[in-house]
């Protein structure tokens, strides 16, 4: 027999919910809600409505035009053919402008698209933190989520704003494309000397794959302990059932220490929200105050020693009598 | 009557599906894997052995004909306009003839790909004036630049393979080939480009390094900034032009790189020596060689911009780690190895 817990609910089909009152000065939510089966089979059957709002309206149109700017230059470089914008997507980007122009403007197609993109873009997600943080007081909610959000951009504005000043050159901002980005990832590795040495890039992998980890602890328990009542944890986070009892033990007895229902959710908040916190530190030191990361770790015993199986190799640059 | 599939089955099918299409894109297991560096380094050679044969079949040196007589007349003597190689005797040069023949032009006339039938000394067609300069350069590879090509030397045959024009040549990228328009500048990257391994690094690496000489070391030399001005997109290209060295030679970064510090000498396999004269090479043979010969390569031979065919490390290499497999082809037509008016003081002293 099936067990039925909020995860796998049946569907009960009534009335929509329009969501509760909003206080004054909000706009009214649009769209008339519906019951989709398949989305019940995820979460909740119901979709819509949704509130939109000035800043959403905002954010979509600054989002939608920072969108179609990077599409357009794409679509361009493939000489608008659509069949070729389709196949080579993953390759095609927005490039910033070339090192040669500092922080000044430069021509459209030399990077001035990018720099239009960039400024609509973060206009975009400025004004989607805004709402984010409005809908929560509004609903008389904690801003967590805005929080988490902040963290977000914090790294998104050091890649692409903070760090490019410093540096005195937009050129070093990421490229908007699929591939590209990745290619300037490996290429920003590479030039100062190998981020895996830049400590806060370690510390913002584990709290990416702490996270993970977290989150798969997480799931798993409530998951395990729902045909006890389980996942109502927010309840449990004051009123403690057998639920919460077996998962508490199930963790000491297993590792020695068990999360409470409610720690358990700050420890994945800040696991999630010091992912890009340390990653943003991390760039934001790499070429400001670290230039080769690889170098700083063996000058402070972090890179270890490793024996020479190699005969000894000398850069022949340094070699009298080499053709340059 | 049957019955409609269900969601689930749909699902199913679509999951088999599209792990199936993921997984078309990959080299089917087993690689064989050698370790070449300290253990935990992930100093790592990764072989597929079926394209490991492959590439080994088609780096295979053809057969040497037999040796020719030095005595009698001399090419000079006997033939007008030799200015290469009239030091040769007769036969040799007829024999090297043959096997130029059969390495460069098997199928496209034979003598007359290069040769007017009527007056075989006569210059008018250009592949015989770009033959003996090439014949120059392979005299000056072989001995000037033995850091590189070792005493294995080269032949016309490393970058010809039977045909007249090599397989692997490169011309200057023309990036905006209908001038600077307002939108959709590539920034000479971001397309699928062979010579950088279908990636979207920068797709004309060779200009910068292997015509000009352009700073390919982007990395400083202390940990804290000491005005080392190198940018990321600057290291995009070096990265460009390692991706296509990678390529040309078969090889993994770590064939000469200790890759968790790609510029630290110390714990680099020596290979990484013979590969930084390699570039070196390659750059001097693409200005001295082959660039002058743009005014008389004719217009169908040359690059969008006009400039002259050249070379890069897949030209002589093509997959393979040594050319043809390191095949010690030079060494039986010594007239490859020097120019002969060298060859005759060594001679005569």
């Amino acid at each position: 027999m099936d067990y039925l817990n909020l995860f796998t609910t049946v569907q009960a089909r009534g009335p929509v919910h329009m969501g509760s009152e909003l206080p004054h000065g909000n706009s009214p939510r649009t769209g008339h809600p519906g019951l989709w089966w398949i989305l019940g089979k995820i979460g909740n059957a119901q979709i819509g409505p949704i509130y939109l709002g000035g800043l959403g309206l905002a954010s979509l149109i600054c989002g939608l035009i920072a969108f179609n700017i990077i599409g357009m230059n794409m679509l361009a470089s493939v000489h608008y053919d659509p069949v070729q914008f389709v196949r080579q997507l993953f390759w095609l980007a927005l490039e910033p402008p070339p090192p040669s122009y500092g922080l000044s403007w430069p021509p459209l197609n030399q990077g001035g698209w990018f720099l239009i993109t960039g400024i609509f873009l973060s206009a975009s997600v400025l004004l989607w933190w805004v709402r984010v943080y409005r809908r929560a007081t509004q609903l008389g909610m904690g801003t967590h989520v805005a929080w988490a959000f902040a963290a977000a951009l914090w790294l998104m504005f050091v890649l692409g704003f903070i760090r490019p000043i410093l540096m005195g050159s937009w050129s070093e901002a990421v490229p908007y494309g699929i591939f590209p980005h990745l290619d300037w990832t490996a290429a920003l590795s590479i030039r100062y000397g190998n981020l895996f040495y830049n400590p806060f890039h370690a510390l913002s992998i584990v709290f990416l794959y702490g996270s993970v980890l977290l989150f798969g602890m997480h799931g798993g328990t409530i998951l395990a302990v729902t045909r006890f009542g389980g996942e109502r944890e927010i309840e449990q986070i004051v009123d403690r059932g057998t639920a919460s009892e077996r998962a508490a033990l199930f963790w000491r007895w297993t590792m020695g220490f068990n999360a409470t229902m409610e720690s358990i959710h700050r420890w994945a908040w800040w696991f999630a929200v010091l992912c890009p916190l340390t990653g943003g530190i991390g760039i934001l030191l790499t070429g400001t105050v670290v230039d080769n990361w690889y170098l700083w770790a063996i000058k402070h015993g972090v890179a270890p020693p490793y024996p020479n199986v190699f005969p000894a190799v000398v850069d022949p640059a340094l070699s009298l009598g080499v053709k340059p | 009557m049957t019955a409609l599939p269900s969601l689930k089955q749909l699902l199913q099918t679509a999951a088999v599906l599209g792990t199936a299409l993921l997984l078309s894109g990959c080299e089917r297991p087993f690689q064989d894997s050698v370790q070449s560096g300290y253990r935990g380094t992930g100093m790592v050679q990764v072989y597929n052995p079926r394209l490991l044969a492959i590439k080994t079949e088609a780096n295979q040196p053809p057969v040497a004909s037999p040796q020719a007589p030095g005595d009698g007349p001399k090419a000079a003597q006997a033939y007008k306009n030799v200015k290469v190689l009239g030091n040769l005797s007769v036969a040799q040069f007829n024999r090297l003839m043959v096997s130029m023949t059969a390495w460069v032009a098997p199928n496209d006339g034979g003598c007359v790909y290069c040769h007017n039938p009527a007056n075989y000394a006569e210059d008018e067609k250009y592949t015989k004036v770009v033959a003996r300069r090439m014949l120059q350069m392979t005299q000056y590879i072989n001995s000037e630049w033995q850091p590189h090509v070792a005493q294995t030397g080269v032949t016309c045959y490393t970058c010809h393979r039977g045909q007249p024009v090599p397989s692997e040549i490169w011309f200057t990228k023309n990036h905006q080939p209908e001038g600077s328009n307002f939108i959709g500048d590539k920034a000479g990257q971001n397309e699928p480009a062979a010579v950088v391994n279908l990636s979207s690094l920068p797709n004309d690496p060779f200009t910068p390094y292997l015509l000009q000489a352009k700073d390919i070391r982007v990395n400083g030399p202390t940990p804290l900034p000491s005005g080392n001005l190198h940018s990321t997109k600057q290291t995009e290209f070096t990265y460009a032009l390692m991706t296509h060295m990678s390529t040309a030679l078969g090889v993994n970064c770590t064939y000469c790189h200790n890759t968790r510090s790609f510029q630290s000498w110390e714990n680099s396999p020596p290979q990484r020596a013979t590969a930084w004269h390699g570039i070196r090479m390659a750059r001097d043979l693409n200005v001295n060689y082959m660039e002058p010969l743009a005014s008389v390569f004719p217009e169908q031979r040359k690059g969008e911009l006009g400039d002259s065919p050249k070379l890069n490390c897949a030209t002589c290499h093509q997959g393979a780690y040594k050319p043809l497999n390191g095949a010690q082809m030079a060494k039986d037509y010594p007239e490859l190895q020097q120019p002969l008016d060298k060859q005759a003081q060594v001679a005569s002293k």
